[in-house]
């Protein structure tokens, strides 16, 4: 009856993305993320939640090694992604990232045209042979992105004119321009209006059948509604993992059910 | 629970809090009316005194913009001026040959008579006859009609700078003096047009001939070698600082040096570039490429600084995002931050250039204070610039100089102007909005 | 359990747990006046008990709404939730229940002859005794979100059923003895096989308040065996 995550995980080994064992992080003197285990599955969408300063962010920042950005911060442990340790010399993290795209919290398309941002990634990493090639990865990554319509005739128009919610799916359709295996979504939707937050929700739920994703929120209604998995975060730990209908009615720790239920003082 | 909110606001309106406020608002009220009016009074402190500042330069300043000029049938006398030997003519004589055919009574055998005659005219008139035959030859034997310039004395004169009134031995020149020019007056030979020897002579013991083109083209090649070192290597600098170095204690020792740096008084500069620079290197005195380098060094710290800060003002959600999709370091920078950051730079920059174009200290010390009277045609050539060129004529003592100085400033003042819009416009065009 | 961050919201879970306890209350006294309209063949009282489940229906209605307002601006979650589902049907059972108290009291002015012997309704009597026993059990193990209670009141109703298998048998014995009997028996059945189910929804109530206090189900299915049709035979 009260199985453990850990030991529901271990029936999955086989089905594992992303497999983090004994992750600590340190910002500086600050033990930021203590001793975190998780297996992520492939093409599901694993949402992580907790209150502020939990570690959450911080956490989805060692999967594409972001962290990485900050001098003091430090990452113990292993994390790998089909198997390959991420943390490894050996790779270079600007490989890793065109693996693992990232959406950010707030909305941020360059100030550039429509066509510029998506372009961008292909262009740097020379994913297009020619004009031709990446026009039609510009508009396959908007359209899977969902803003074909909304976007195809004014390409060349700056992206921060688009609406605070075309932005953020403009930022995911310049995710997915790179071709990635994993996204990571650290909180899509909190500076977005309903109407724009359930666009992206949709959009997040269409792209599960190609993609991992891992997704921060802060609306446990919004982890309820998109994730399969659900992980909660509290102090830097990982208390509960599970499927996200149990971790939604039938949390097994007392610090997710008083999360979930509203009643951390 | 919302009844009782609803109460307590009710209760607020005639709570003791609203009386104590009610009593102490007047006090507060006072207080901001005496702040305002201190930052008024402040404000226009500043304001008139800058109005004095403008108001004496460019009342002393607006008599250089005209120069007066003395209008001449001159006739080209083959026998004084021969074809053969035209750079050593007597066109003196010539000229003082057009001025006599007005002045019947004057021999000009006498030779102090022709002296105070031709004294009218410019030291420089003659120099002038002298290029308009020999750029054309045929002129010799025909009347020619020519403007020279007044010399000093008389131009003052006709600005009305010498009071008639002044007895006539505290005057410089005189009675005699004045009747003739009054008497050329008369024949309307006088005339004032724009100065356009300030601009387009260079520097000459004359007042009425000096100008300030070998300023003016000594510091613009002071300013580009300034601008050629200072932007890219304060680029450079700043963007490593910024961007890659890590930081730690040696990077913070860095950053106040380089913030003292940009605060050490400019003749410091100046003694280490006429050590450096001409004592070690041997480079030339008073040459523009010296004094580039000087302000360069100079601009430097002020550019750093200028690039860090608009480099910081960028989001860090731009590096993100790049970094998101998968750029390395340089691209970032140099693909997204460096070119959101420009305008910031440039306004630094254009800043940063319009102090070393004011900068007199450290070009006085590697001798950009020489007497030079042609403009450089490379930066290391002699020159002077801009504001040595306002050190040198103030210290002059002909009476020309004191209105030509205050217009030597006007006209710098005029460039710093432009710079400082130029960098105004830069910004307001270039700002992204994200 | 802590407090929720929102006060409002405990008060709310706490007036719809309050509005279940009363609605429970309410329904143990419906069955029991039915019963003793039944046993004393007062009419009046019986009159008086059918009104009394429209009471239920009232109350019914007014959880659904509280239950209704509740998810929608609360969105509970976790334990929460399943305390408010739990309660929607929880309150449905005691609804039922109310009927069924509603159905014994109309056939008690179905036997309008009256009651020939005092007899025949005593095994009706003792059905109903432990029919309400597991109902007030399980409403208390519903207020001490007792989850074991629960499960104790589950169990416990395969003696329901037992009784009523033996109550069948003793009524058809009546029946047999005296065709007298048989309209008054057949109409004490009916009563005894709405007792039953009032039993049975105890049970469902039982397992609810064990679903919502654990997270869990009860696991095995209840043994549940009608017994009845043995004797038919």
């Amino acid at each position: 009856m009260f199985d453990t995550p850990h030991s529901a995980i271990d029936e999955r080994l086989s089905d594992t993305k992303i497999a983090a064992k004994k992750v600590q992080v340190f910002y500086g003197d600050t033990h930021a993320i203590k001793d975190v285990d998780i297996n992520i599955q492939p093409r599901s969408v694993t949402a992580f939640i907790g209150p502020s300063g939990c570690g959450k962010s911080t956490f989805l920042r060692c999967l594409n090694r972001m962290n990485d950005t900050i001098d003091i911060c430090r990452v113990e442990g292993e994390i790998t992604i089909d198997g390959e340790d991420i943390y490894d010399p050996k790779v270079d993290p600007v490989q890793l990232r065109a693996k693992v795209g990232m959406v950010f919290q707030k909305p941020n398309p360059f100030p550039k045209s429509i066509y510029d941002n998506i372009a961008y990634g292909p262009r740097i990493h020379g994913l297009a042979k020619n004009k031709a090639e990446l026009d039609e990865i510009v508009s396959s990554s908007l359209q899977k992105a969902g803003l074909w319509n909304e976007a195809k005739d004014r390409l060349d128009e700056p992206g921060t004119g688009l609406s605070g919610g075309q932005q953020q799916r403009l930022c995911i359709a310049r995710a997915i321009a790179v071709n990635p295996e994993v996204i990571l979504m650290d909180e899509p939707c909190s500076a977005l209006d309903p109407i724009a937050t359930a666009k992206v929700e949709e959009l997040i739920d269409e792209l599960r059948t190609n993609y991992t994703i891992v997704i921060v929120t802060h609306s446990m209604q919004q982890a309820a509604r998109v994730s399969q998995r659900t992980a909660f975060f509290h102090l830097g730990i990982l208390v509960e993992e599970g499927l996200t209908q149990d971790i939604f009615t039938n949390p097994q720790d007392k610090r997710t059910q008083d999360y979930i239920t509203g009643r951390f003082g | 629970m919302t009844d009782i909110t609803s109460e307590d606001s009710r209760k607020a309106l005639c709570n003791p809090t609203t009386e104590a406020v009610r009593n102490s608002l007047s006090r507060r009220n006072r207080k901001q009316v005496l702040l305002q009016s201190f930052g008024i009074a402040a404000i226009l402190f500043a304001m008139g005194m800058l109005f004095i500042l403008l108001g004496s330069i460019i009342s002393s300043g607006y008599h250089a913009f005209t120069q007066t000029h003395i209008q001449l049938e001159v006739y080209v006398d083959p026998e004084e001026i021969p074809a053969d030997g035209l750079p050593r003519g007597g066109f003196n004589d010539v000229l003082a040959a057009a001025m006599a055919v007005h002045f019947p009574g004057i021999d000009l055998a006498d030779r102090v008579a022709k002296r105070e005659l031709t004294s009218i005219l410019s030291n420089g008139a003659q120099f002038i006859l002298r290029d308009k035959v020999v750029s054309d030859p045929s002129l010799i034997g025909q009347t020619i009609s020519l403007s020279v310039p007044a010399s000093d004395p008389y131009d003052q004169l006709n600005k009305g700078l010498v009071e008639r009134d002044t007895p006539e031995q505290f005057r410089r020149i005189d009675d005699a003096a004045i009747a003739r020019f009054d008497r050329l007056k008369e024949l309307g030979m006088v005339s004032a047009p724009l100065n356009t020897a300030l601009i387009t002579n260079a520097d000459s013991r004359f007042p009425e001939l000096a100008g300030l083109k070998g300023a003016l083209v000594g510091s613009f090649w002071a300013l580009l070698v300034c601008f050629l070192i200072s932007f890219p290597l304060g680029i450079g600098a700043a963007i490593y600082l910024e961007e890659f170095a890590p930081k730690n204690r040696y990077s913070d020792l860095i950053e106040i040096n380089i913030n003292n740096l940009a605060a050490v008084p400019s003749v410091v500069f100046g003694l280490l570039a006429l050590a450096v620079f001409i004592g070690w290197f041997g480079l030339p005195r008073s040459a523009p490429f010296v004094g580039g380098l000087t302000l360069a060094l100079m601009t430097m710290p002020t550019i750093i600084i200028a690039t860090r800060a608009a480099l910081k003002a960028v989001p860090p959600s731009i590096r993100e995002a790049a970094l998101g999709v998968g750029a390395s370091k340089h691209q970032v920078v140099f693909g997204h931050v460096l070119p959101l950051a420009m305008p910031g730079i440039l306004t630094g920059t254009i800043i940063g250039l319009a102090q070393a174009l004011g900068e007199t200290a450290p070009l006085l010390l590697i001798g950009m204070n020489a007497f030079i009277t042609s403009a450089a045609t490379s930066p290391f050539d002699s020159a002077t610039a801009l504001p040595t060129q306002i050190f040198i004529w103030a210290d002059s003592p002909e009476r020309g100089f004191v209105s030509r100085t205050s217009a030597a400033i006007l006209v710098l003042l005029m460039f710093l102007v432009t710079m400082n819009a130029v960098a105004i416009f830069l910004r307001s065009k270039f700002e992204r909005k994200w | 359990m802590a407090e929720h961050t929102v006060k409002a919201y405990d008060d709310e879970l706490t007036a719809l747990a309050g509005r279940i306890a009363e609605m429970g209350g309410l329904a143990e006294s419906t069955v029991n006046d039915a019963v003793a309209a039944l046993m004393t063949q007062d009419l009046e009282l019986a009159r008086r008990t059918i009104e009394q489940d429209g009471r239920l229906d009232e109350l019914l209605q007014e959880i659904e709404m509280r239950i209704i307002e509740l998810i929608a601006r609360r969105q509970p979650m976790g334990k929460d939730l399943r305390e408010v589902v739990s309660a929607g049907r929880i309150a449905n059972d005691l609804e039922r229940v109310g009927d069924l108290a509603k159905n014994v009291a109309k056939r008690v002015i179905a036997i309008d002859s009256g009651l020939t012997s005092k007899k025949l309704a005593i095994g009706v009597e003792h059905i109903t005794e432990l029919a309400l026993n597991q109902m007030k059990r399980v409403l208390d193990a519903y207020t001490r979100q007792d989850a074991k209670a629960a499960a104790e009141v589950r169990e416990n109703d395969a003696e329901v059923d037992a009784i009523y298998t033996s109550l069948f048998r003793e009524l058809l014995t009546y029946m047999m003895e005296d065709p007298r009997n048989i309209t008054q028996c057949a109409h004490l059945l009916f009563c005894a096989k709405n007792i039953e189910r009032i039993g049975d929804h105890a049970t469902n109530i039982a397992e609810n308040v064990y679903y919502m206090v654990t997270g869990e189900r009860l696991e095995e299915e209840r043994p549940k065996v009608d017994e009845t049709g043995v004797v038919s035979n």
